[in-house]
């Protein structure tokens, strides 16, 4: 059973952290937490099941159409929700916060309108495709799921660290006013951080769809909750530190259930974040903030 | 269409003949007969409001057991349907108009259990019988020895099913498996762990989750791994449908026995081929090979459009157990029909065979259905 349940916390944890991956983006350029990145993930998944379950079409098909849809919604949520704040001369920092929340509710109930409430069947020949090692099944799903994750959190770090483009987003979220007298189009750094992260939400939601089978429009909520508690525990805006938030956390609910108690499985995240904010209060892969950045 | 149209003619002959047999039987009877008994019949029901469904379902079941009854001439029943909008002080002023002033012989309804506790000690003072068709919560019928219902309460139902299954599984050890985070679900797994126990049965594990999760492969691993002989579980429908396919996708094939919350045709909706071998239990089941049933199902339709559910056929029933009592008692008195309605024993109605026990609660098999070929079937 130890296995099985360690491939069901990878997994699990894999999702998190891809969801997470998307938060600490763009935390990490914009200072705000994006509360609508749940809402944007459980619209990615429906988008991929349309396409696979009405349309009929091949899983890429699938994914490309999530990233698509995911990243023009980032786009319009950049566009409406969070550059008129940022314009505006001694609007509070926590107001765009408050507009994303604004814009999850409206996602939310729009999902409800056009797909309906409860349980949604995601069904793909791809998530049946599954192999023997000894006793262990594995499907095919969960090992694309880790390399996904793990491919996007090499991929993000690489090229936040080592890419022209990447470092003009460091140097956004350094200074957003000093970056802009040095020559970096400081609003096309922004909408390009939100998409980005859109669009890895819109991967992590056609992901859960193939592991889990099922999807509904309330999921992204829990999962935005998930994914806001891992970055915590992670340390804000650190990308490793998403990646190996999700996966403790994945795991740590998967063992809780296997060998305590199920009742405390959701209990297990916060206990974690307050253990781990107690220690280190920049999280685990945090950095102490220099100074005043500004 | 053709064959809806075949089970209809075959229905009107049934029904035909049972007239027929009728009057052949009455015919001896109600030469010597006295006129029919005249009485008024209240009824509480939400007729408005959010729960307006419901009210809709029980009137509309009452009101086509009023015409059969009548028609049969034995008793007249002048029918005072009263609107409680689900709220107990509304039902409260409908029941004293009820007995006060329409001077009703005795009441069906209300809806609500809690419209129930406080409608039933005012027509237990009045003397007034008075018949829950609805209402499920416990002690319901302790208010008083004038109040009855024919409502299965939620206790009895589970232990029906999992005694069918452990009879012809048999099974030795289970898994519990509940939502914690839910009033319904959680008193749903409180009968089932007493059953369980009662029926000596090993408890291997009780796993626990919450509302909206979409990942249970961790709970369900550590069941298949305990290797039960069943797994009882009491969820929504919407949970309930997940756990059942990510459990026979990973391989645990044992049975389900699910609460009441399982009980809906959206369970296989929502899990398609991994709803097979559920098994649930529940006083109505409207595809019933009994003609007493069919014949209900096609009245009722052809009436109101649209298939009886459990509350149309409830109240259906009510009306008949509350109508032969007083057909038994001989005069509109309401002490008489209290005592002659105290009596009832296996009463054949669209519900199975009903009695009330010595503390006028329901005593009735509930039917256990297991879903076969897409469909809930009976289970035996």
């Amino acid at each position: 059973m130890f296995l099985e349940q360690l491939i069901n916390g990878i997994t699990q944890g894999s999702i998190y952290a891809i969801v997470a991956l998307g938060y600490t983006l763009v935390f990490g350029v914009l200072d705000i937490i994006n509360m609508a990145h749940g809402e944007i993930f459980m619209f990615g998944s429906f988008v991929g099941l349309l396409v696979v379950t009405k349309a009929g079409a091949p899983l890429p098909v699938a994914f490309l159409a999530a990233i698509v849809s995911t990243a023009a919604m980032g786009l319009l949520l950049e566009r409406f929700a969070l550059r008129p704040l940022r314009t505006r001369r001694g609007a509070s920092h926590l107001a765009s916060m408050i507009s994303t929340i604004g814009v999850s509710i409206l996602l939310e109930n729009l999902a409800h309108k056009l797909f309906g409430a409860g349980n949604h069947l995601f069904e793909t020949p791809f998530a049946e495709i599954s192999f023997k090692i000894g006793p262990l099944t594995i499907y095919l799903v969960q090992v694309v799921i880790l390399v996904i994750s793990l491919l996007l959190m090499v991929g993000l770090a690489l090229w936040l660290s080592r890419s022209r483009l990447g470092k003009a987003l460091r140097a956004t979220a350094e200074n957003l006013e000093t970056a802009g007298l040095l020559g970096v189009d400081t609003n096309r750094m922004i909408t390009a951080t939100v998409v980005i992260a859109s669009a890895m939400g819109g991967v992590a939601g056609v992901l859960v769809g193939m592991a889990f089978n099922y999807i509904n429009n309330q999921m992204g909520l829990s999962m935005g909750l998930k994914g806001l508690a891992i970055i915590i525990f992670g340390g804000m805006g650190s990308v490793y530190g998403a990646m190996a938030g999700g996966l403790i956390l994945g795991l740590s609910e998967t063992f809780m259930v296997a060998y305590g108690s199920s009742g405390y499985r959701d209990a297990i995240a916060f206990v974690l974040i307050i253990v781990v904010l107690l220690l280190k209060p920049q999280g685990l892969f945090g950095v102490a903030p220099a100074e005043a950045k500004r | 269409m053709k064959r809806n149209l075949r089970v209809l003619s075959v229905i009107a002959s049934l029904l035909f003949a049972l007239v027929f047999m009728g009057a052949q039987k009455a015919k001896p009877a109600a030469k010597p007969s006295a006129p029919p008994i005249k009485a008024k019949i209240g009824v509480i029901s939400i007729i408005t409001g959010a729960g307006a469904a419901y009210g809709e379902a029980i009137t509309n079941g009452i009101k086509l057991a009023r015409d059969e009854v009548n028609a049969k001439g034995e008793v007249d029943i002048d029918l005072k349907i009263e609107d409680s909008t689900g709220k107990a002080e509304q039902a409260l002023s409908a029941a004293q108009k009820l007995i006060n002033s329409e001077k009703v012989v005795a009441i069906l309804g209300p809806t609500l259990s809690t419209e129930m506790k406080v409608v039933g000690p005012e027509a237990n003072a009045s003397g007034v019988p008075i018949m829950g068709t609805s209402n499920t919560a416990a002690g319901i019928t302790q208010i008083g020895k004038f109040v009855f219902r024919n409502s299965m309460p939620e206790s009895q139902a589970i232990p029906a099913s999992i005694g069918a299954a452990v009879k012809k599984y048999h099974i030795k050890k289970v898994a519990l498996l509940y939502g914690n985070d839910d009033v319904f679900t959680k008193s749903g797994f409180d009968t089932m762990k007493a059953v369980t126990e009662k029926m000596k049965l090993k408890i291997l594990t009780v796993e626990e989750f919450q509302k909206g999760q979409a990942d249970y492969k961790a709970q369900l691993t550590k069941i298949a791994s305990l290797k039960p002989d069943a797994v009882f579980c009491s969820a929504l429908y919407n949970e309930g449908g997940v756990i059942l396919a990510q459990a026979r996708k990973m391989g645990l094939k044992v049975p389900f026995v699910g609460g009441n919350g399982f009980n809906s045709p959206k369970v296989i909706e929502i899990a398609k081929g991994a709803a097979e071998g559920l098994i649930v239990a529940t006083p109505w089941f409207g595809d019933k090979n009994d003609p007493k049933v069919k014949a209900f199902v096609a009245k009722y339709q052809k009436a109101y459009g649209k298939k009886p559910d459990q509350f149309a056929a409830q109240a259906y029933d009510a009306y008949y157990i509350m109508t032969n009592a007083l057909k038994a008692a001989g005069t509109a008195d309401r002490a008489k029909l209290r005592d002659s309605l105290a009596t009832t024993k296996n009463f054949q109605g669209v519900l199975g065979k009903f009695s009330f026990d010595a503390e006028r609660d329901v005593v009735m098999q509930p039917n256990v259905l297991i879903v076969k070929g897409g469909k809930f079937a009976i289970f035996n």
